[in-house]
């Protein structure tokens, strides 16, 4: 993917040959936006990006695979509802749900593609409050055994970018109880809840652990100069988005937690 | 030409935000008689010749996988409308 020139070279924190081994699928619908900012985010942890279509066929030997936020096919129907049945999506979701359990994190617009995928339950609505909504977000790593929260501390809070407009999680009592219950409830809102999210819930996971969705962007701060430290100075790290791409990378070459 | 009409509603116990805008709104204009509003969705699927008892199934098979989130939503009605 080309880089926009104005921003620097992508340079890995910690350049590790073995990481750089493995291979992150980051997909692209109509209507994606940030498909870019995802792939440079698993360049920043080391990893090598591939592009992804919606229309391919075949995922090809990826490791893993982003779906990145953005608008898909203009949330036109319900957020989520049409890029779903895109052809490489039968190959994602067969993937994740194989023996070798591919690993997938949604963000966003993501997250909304894998409820409407039935990968993840639950779906997402309207914001209680009905705007878009655009502020860096605290989250607490509820749970830091997935694929993607391996390099975090359980309960370790992190700030993120949040930005939707249809971010409200639901889902009924019973399935609520059931993700509490699992600890699949990975991330939680600290402080302040931005939609109306049941129980806070910011992001969840499958029962596996290698599909995780969440509404907020933690590949919009992997970068220092770039995340949300700099822009108002309310705590965390500019980079406190980055341990989901360690996370993953990590997982894919073996390495121990 | 025959269509096959499909409407969408969120379901009863889910909060409908829109709804809530809607009905908040309505007041202010002097429409002072309702006190809740839900808003849903119509389809209207144009079928070429006649709506055959397949195609009806279709429709109705379309309606739950791709034009409702069961989670959210239920199919309320679905029906021909001769045009």
């Amino acid at each position: 993917m080309t880089e926009l020139p104005l921003i620097g070279e992508a340079v890995a924190v910690a350049a590790n040959p073995r990481l750089a081994g493995a291979k992150i699928g980051v997909v692209t619908f109509p209507g994606t936006l940030d498909d870019r900012d995802a792939a440079r985010a698993v360049r920043l942890a080391g990893g090598t990006a591939v592009e992804l279509w919606h229309g391919d066929t075949e995922l090809g030997d990826v490791d893993a695979v982003v779906i990145p936020g953005g608008f898909s096919y203009g949330d036109y129907l319900r957020a989520g509802a049409i890029a779903r049945f895109a052809p490489l999506m039968s190959r994602i979701i067969d993937a994740a749900n194989s023996d070798a359990r591919l690993p997938v994190l949604g963000i966003c617009n993501g997250f909304q593609i894998l409820t409407e995928s039935h990968l993840l339950p639950g779906s997402m609505i309207k914001n209680d409050h009905l705007k878009f909504l655009c502020r860096d977000q605290v989250l607490r790593v509820e749970n830091n055994t997935t694929a993607w929260t391996l390099d975090y501390q359980a309960g370790q809070e992190i700030t993120i970018p949040l930005k939707n407009q249809d971010g409200q999680y639901i889902a009924d009592e019973k399935t609520l109880d059931a993700l509490e219950a699992e600890g699949r409830v990975v991330f939680r809102y600290v402080g302040f809840n931005p939609n109306g999210s049941r129980r806070d819930i910011a992001g969840i996971s499958n029962a596996a652990g290698n599909v995780v969705g969440l509404m907020p962007h933690p590949e919009h701060a992997t970068e220092q100069g770039f995340g949300p430290e700099s822009l108002d100075g309310i705590g965390g790290s500019d980079t406190d988005g980055l341990g989901f791409f360690t996370s993953v990378l990590t997982k894919i070459v073996g390495g121990d937690k | 030409m025959p269509r096959i009409v499909v409407d969408v509603m969120p379901k009863p116990e889910i909060l409908d935000p829109q709804g809530k805008a809607i009905v908040g709104a309505l007041p202010r204009l002097g429409f002072t008689s309702f006190s809740s509003v839900r808003q849903g969705k119509r389809f209207e699927l144009t079928v070429d010749g006649e709506v055959t008892e397949a195609i009806l199934a279709q429709a109705r098979d379309a309606a739950e996988t791709l034009l409702s989130n069961p989670v959210i939503e239920d199919v309320v009605n679905v029906e021909v409308v001769e045009a």
